[in-house]
């Protein structure tokens, strides 16, 4: 299920949030309500920890995971990087990464399986790419822009990319990632789909200036609409949540 | 990466992939339209954002309805016939404040119709501008303008009082005749520089051109200045001042004098002159008035221009002027040398015997005399010329001429033809000159007659002076007078004559097809 939520009246929730299958990572600091729909939607079997990175509130374009790992910049601090070491499953693995293109959430596109990056990244930073996130990875361009992390978002069930690639570039990208892709928006015709959106396997959470239409294209590219046993909330929960966050 | 999908381009050896551009849904709509960047389809966009908000959709324009024209503020008013694109471009002046305000652009403009009377005018407007990141929408915009009646400055002035002036240009030349001024009123009418002119009026030895500004008078100098030789005084009076807002009024007045030299005139030339001249003369003739005086010794066919500002050095008179010419008639003539061309016009040395018209039959005074007219005179032709045997002169230059040479006792100065009808093919047009009917004198009126008779047969006589003036055909002429005039008779060439431009009732009968046709049915006003 796609829920719309706010981030202190900013829509991009992408960009404060870094939703991955085994946990999110949120900044301190903000509203409780905006903690609270997370709660209440990912439950208890993703665990939220609240910390920053790097000093800012900007998680979700600094960091980047998967369910085996994730991915800090270089300029993340000893504590920081300690506290989610402590707070993460252990299963999963925190690394910091020595590149000099420090924004890792806007450079790698990933999901359990494969990541995209940044065609200009390291050599070594590949290498730990593929050793801690445990996936195959490609340097890619997303309809001409370099920052694949911004421009697109995928899970293991399906992506949105750019509303402005082709129909070439969708079919090689999703051969690549074997998993189906479209081209989209949201946040009412925003393109830059990564930062206004966080998505897992089975939820994703847009901003809230996502019209009807885009979170229709979201719910059925990331088949969020599946009902899953283990996943939690039916639609008519996540209504409910909605329209009391929204009222 | 994958090249399945890609193309080679021609030339330059460069890859470039195929990119086939894909589809997205609105995000507003849901329908699949072609990716933009604002990723909302037209119909959304147009719904969301109104680019004509703000734009006017009414204004005013200021019309005189006497001049036809648009007042452009501050002050100026311009002459623009409806839908014209000069009223185009004073309607899109009004509202082009807001629209740059609004960072709209104009993409364009047009006319819709609107009845005359309803003192609306309306214009189409598309408008181009630019929204939520970078889209450019472009719109439709009507824009009705209210028609508000005022008459312009000088139109305001002229009804309260259509003689008001502010510049004068008083034109004389003191000579008893006025040919000078009949052949620059048809320059003027030529070269339309009179047509600014209030009013023009006739004043005691030369015409006044009154005028509402004081550039139309100083063009009218200027103008003068180039095809007379004149001299100019100018001259202004303070009418009304505001010492508040630093305004004068004044009157100018341009006083313009012409030299009293005119084609025709005999002249003695000082020692001086003659000298400076390089021994021109003494005795000359006058042979063009331009903004130089041509001079001619016609016994030795040199011609010598005197500039206006020279001639005010010697300042001389003429000796004997046109009125003063006499008839004769050539018993003899015997060529002395070739023809020759002197500035476009033809002069031939000879000797020739005449005697005056007056003596002929009745004595037998016969004179031989040089002239420049050989080409054109025969034995038992009429010739004019000064008679310096029998004139009485009265000029101290002549008289010290007469003490150091011989002098002619007969200057011929052109041919005579016989009497002509008066009627012609051609005509002339006139100025609206106001004649002062207060105080004209006796046999005034056909003096003025014979005198614009005289300078008919001047311009009919020499091509040279109809070179510079427009001749028109007469419509009413009836060409079977023409089998009584001799065949010597010089006429004006018919292809010389320009149509006169009659406007008659029906709009497609304008221009010069409609004049031919008239020609034919002779159905002229």
């Amino acid at each position: 299920m796609a829920s719309r939520i706010k981030f202190e009246n900013s829509c991009e929730v992408g960009v404060f949030a870094r939703l991955t299958n085994a946990y999110c990572l949120v900044p301190p600091g903000a509203s409780e309500g905006f903690y609270s729909v997370l709660d209440a939607e990912l439950g208890g079997g993703v665990p939220v920890v609240r910390s920053s990175v790097a000093g800012t509130r900007i998680v979700g374009r600094l960091c980047v995971g998967n369910k085996r790992g994730l991915l800090l910049p270089h300029n993340a601090t000893d504590q920081e990087v300690q506290h989610l070491r402590n707070s993460l499953p252990d299963e999963v693995v925190v690394r910091c990464v020595d590149e000099r293109l420090s924004a890792l959430g806007n450079c790698i596109a990933c999901n359990d399986y494969v990541a995209l990056t940044h065609p200009d990244l390291d050599k070594e930073t590949e290498e730990v790419i593929s050793d801690v996130l445990g996936v195959e990875v490609f340097r890619q361009t997303i309809a001409g822009n370099i920052l694949v992390g911004s421009y697109c978002t995928f899970t293991n069930k399906g992506g949105l990319v750019h509303p402005q690639t082709s129909v070439e570039d969708l079919d090689e990208l999703s051969t690549l990632l074997q998993v189906p892709l479209v081209a989209g928006t949201v946040n009412r015709g925003s393109d830059v789909v990564s930062a206004g959106i966080a998505v897992n396997d089975w939820t994703a959470f847009c901003g809230s200036d996502t019209t009807a239409t885009e979170v229709s294209v979201v719910e059925s590219v990331f088949r969020l609409r599946d009902p899953r046993p283990g996943a939690l909330g039916s639609d008519v929960k996540s209504s409910m949540v909605q329209d009391f966050f929204r009222s | 990466m994958m090249p399945g999908s890609a193309a080679p381009a021609g030339g330059a050896g460069m890859f470039v992939p195929a990119a086939t551009a894909g589809t997205v849904l609105c995000c507003m709509c849901g329908v699949a339209m072609q990716p933009n960047p604002a990723n909302m389809c037209a119909r959304c966009l147009r719904a969301r954002v109104d680019i004509t908000e703000g734009v006017p959709r009414h204004a005013a324009v200021v019309y005189c309805p006497d001049c036809s024209s648009y007042l452009q503020p501050p002050r100026s008013w311009l002459r623009a016939t409806p839908e014209s694109p000069e009223l185009m471009q004073i309607l899109l002046r009004r509202i082009n404040r807001p629209l740059a305000r609004l960072r709209v652009s104009l993409s364009g403009a047009e006319f819709v119709f609107s009845e005359p009377h309803s003192k609306r005018l309306r214009l189409k407007l598309r408008l181009r501008r630019e929204v939520l990141h970078g889209v450019v929408l472009e719109q439709t915009h009507p824009v009705e303008f209210v028609v508000h009646d005022r008459l312009c400055d000088s139109c305001s002035r002229a009804q309260a009082n259509p003689d008001q002036w502010v510049a004068v240009v008083q034109l004389r030349q003191h000579v008893p005749h006025r040919r000078t001024f009949l052949y620059l009123e048809q320059l003027l009418l030529k070269h339309g520089q009179a047509s600014l002119a209030i009013r023009v009026a006739v004043a005691p030895g030369g015409l006044d051109f009154f005028f509402g500004s004081r550039s139309h008078a100083a063009r009218l100098v200027d103008f003068l200045a180039t095809v007379a030789p004149i001299q100019t005084q100018t001259a202004k009076q303070l009418v009304s001042h505001d010492t508040k807002s630093s305004v004068y009024n004044y009157k100018y007045t341009f006083s313009v004098e012409i030299c009293p030299i005119c084609r025709e005139d005999l002249i003695a030339l000082s020692p001086q002159a003659s000298r400076d001249m390089g021994g021109l003369g003494p005795l000359v003739l006058c042979v063009k008035v331009t903004n130089a005086i041509a001079l001619l010794d016609p016994l030795t066919l040199r011609v010598h221009h005197l500039e206006e500002k020279k001639y005010r050095v010697y300042n001389f008179k003429a000796a004997l002027t046109s009125k003063q010419l006499v008839e004769y008639i050539v018993l003899d003539i015997e060529q002395e040398s070739p023809e020759i061309s002197i500035d476009g016009s033809r002069y031939q040395l000879a000797y020739a015997q005449v005697a005056r018209v007056s003596d002929f039959g009745k004595n037998d005074t016969i004179f031989t005399v040089r002239t420049h007219l050989g080409h054109l005179l025969n034995p038992g032709d009429h010739a004019l010329g000064y008679d310096l045997y029998g004139a009485n002169l009265n000029d101290d230059d002549m008289d010290t001429a007469m003490t150091r040479y011989s002098l002619p006792e007969v200057v011929l100065v052109k041919k005579s033809y016989e009497k002509r009808p008066r009627t012609r093919r051609w005509k002339l047009k006139r100025l609206p000159v106001e004649e002062d009917a207060g105080n004209k004198a006796k046999g005034e009126e056909e003096r003025r007659l014979d005198e614009y008779e005289a300078f008919l047969k001047d311009l009919e006589q020499d091509p040279d002076l109809r070179f510079n003036i427009n001749l028109y055909k007469n419509e009413d002429y009836r060409s079977e007078m023409a089998s009584t005039v001799g065949d010597d008779v010089p006429t004006v060439p018919l292809e010389e004559l320009i149509e006169d431009l009659t406007l008659g009732d029906d709009e497609e009968d304008e221009g010069d097809e409609a004049v031919a046709g008239n020609n034919q049915s002779g159905m002229v006003e």
